[in-house]
């Protein structure tokens, strides 16, 4: 991660970083990603990690504020951060949404290079009679930083019970974990920082654990996603290539790291056996529960059981229950 | 004058299907190539331009990519879809004797095919990505009113 702004010296390891974080499930962790949220839950705590919830947190914006007035988008995800660090006086926000990591990012980013942006948030915080949220004042990481930056892949060998040995996965970080890039500098930063256009922390990770990753073309590829329930026929054709291509390079599973991407992906699945006749049987599971399985966390509890895809037969026949 | 692209999107879908269906082999990556070049052709000709002649980085491609996403930041949606497709070709092309050489014209042909998906999609499906990588609003406000008074 870029350190830029910190005195020689007096540089903090990842664990001291972020071994303690406000969390930020979002509102789909409390739904449909309710898996994601109870693995990535399960596998911090097996992992000696301690996460603080934010409090009363709010919407970040998603797709439908931002697409009617960003700036009202901006003051939302604020807030979160604002609550973080002037309440909770913690400098590190975790959010495994990629929507809301991304949401929390565009903020931080506007508020840093956009006057209006800065007024509109400062308007609004004293409207709603909290603390205006400043830029700087917390650092934004996803799941994928937490887990890498803490534990790293030498931690996680150390603790493998379950080796994922023998699992092809192809990973898929989805669209907003990269773009756009301005708004991820600590990205592309040089030896050991995530990549936007070859990401591959979750690669690591897992193959850490045991895994092959394999080369898969479409990591950060389009799939749709927030067209999924107004035109359903392009999201379905995108997900089923993205789900061949991945069986194409071998995979048996492809892991996820977002909760729109993961049941995305799931929903299409059937879809696209039901619209186009085209079957795959590639399993799709969040990386926080191939990690924890890993570990040693049981199946339930990390939450494979709320996944649409049942995945059950598949990781008790590869030892992982 | 550059007379646009000569085969239609359907066209661009059907020849990819036949490939993907051979599977395709090393000697099909410069069609695979000029497939994603014709179908950005549509993108850019159907936003009233002319599809540019010239290379980024050696390839047409990735200047017609370049073009397509000119004012339209969505379009970066598809940017590293092309640059895989052009990342296959140099493996394929440079190593053309790699015990992996056919399977990465397979996975050539898969890259390609999302990006004719994406594209199709996106000419089907007005503002397709427009919202979510680009992060740019669906609409602007019209009333001239500062948000939230």
């Amino acid at each position: 991660m870029s350190e830029s702004n910190v005195k020689p010296g007096t540089e903090k390891s990842g664990k001291e970083k972020y071994g303690e974080v406000a969390y930020y499930p979002g509102c789909a962790l409390e739904g449909s990603g309710h898996a994601y949220n109870r693995s990535t839950k399960a596998l911090g705590n097996a992992l000696g990690l301690k996460i603080k919830e934010v409090e009363n947190w709010n919407c970040c914006g998603a797709m439908e504020v931002k697409n009617i007035d960003p700036k009202i988008q901006t003051y939302l995800s604020s807030r979160v951060m604002s609550i973080a660090a002037n309440k909770m006086n913690m400098d590190v926000v975790m959010a495994p949404c990629n929507g809301c990591y991304h949401n929390l990012k565009k903020a931080e980013y506007d508020l840093a290079n956009d006057e209006k942006s800065a007024e509109v948030v400062d308007r609004l915080s004293k409207k709603a009679g909290h603390e205006t949220y400043q830029a700087g004042q917390v650092e934004t990481i996803h799941a994928l930083d937490w887990v890498k930056e803490t534990i790293g892949e030498d931690g996680l060998k150390e603790r493998v019970k379950n080796s994922l040995k023998g699992i092809k996965i192809a990973n898929y970080y989805g669209c907003m974990y990269t773009r756009p890039r301005h708004i991820f500098p600590e990205k592309d930063a040089g030896p050991g920082s995530e990549s936007t256009s070859k990401p591959h922390f979750m690669d690591d990770l897992l193959d850490a654990a045991g895994a092959e990753s394999v080369d898969f073309p479409l990591k950060t590829a389009c799939c749709g996603g927030a067209h999924t329930l107004s035109d359903s026929d392009t999201s379905t054709r995108l997900v089923a290539n993205i789900l061949q291509t991945a069986e194409a390079s071998g995979a048996e599973v492809i892991a996820t790291e977002c909760p729109t991407c993961h049941s995305g992906l799931e929903m299409h699945q059937i879809r696209a056996e039901k619209v186009l006749g085209i079957k795959t049987s590639v399993k799709i599971i969040y990386f926080t529960q191939l990690l924890g399985m890993a570990i040693g966390l049981k199946p339930k509890k990390v939450g494979l059981h709320e996944n649409i895809s049942d995945s059950f037969d598949f990781v008790k026949d590869k030892g992982l229950a | 004058m550059n007379p646009g692209p000569v085969r239609s999107v359907a066209d661009i879908g059907l020849r990819l299907d036949q490939l993907i269906g051979k599977p395709p082999v090393m000697e099909d990556t410069a069609e695979l190539l000029a497939l994603g070049e014709e179908i950005l052709e549509h993108w850019v000709a159907a936003k009233g331009k002319e599809p540019t002649q010239d290379q980024r980085e050696g390839f047409r491609l990735l200047a017609l990519h370049r073009q397509g996403a000119d004012k339209d930041p969505s379009f970066n949606a598809c940017r590293e879809t092309c640059r895989e497709l052009v990342y296959h070709y140099n493996l394929v092309t440079q190593q053309a004797d790699h015990p992996e050489a056919g399977q990465r014209a397979r996975m050539m042909a898969w890259v390609a095919n999302h990006l004719y998906l994406f594209i199709a999609g996106k000419m089907e499906t007005q503002q397709l990505g427009d919202f979510c990588c680009a992060s740019k609003p669906l609409r602007e406000r019209v009333d001239g009113e500062m948000p939230a008074q």
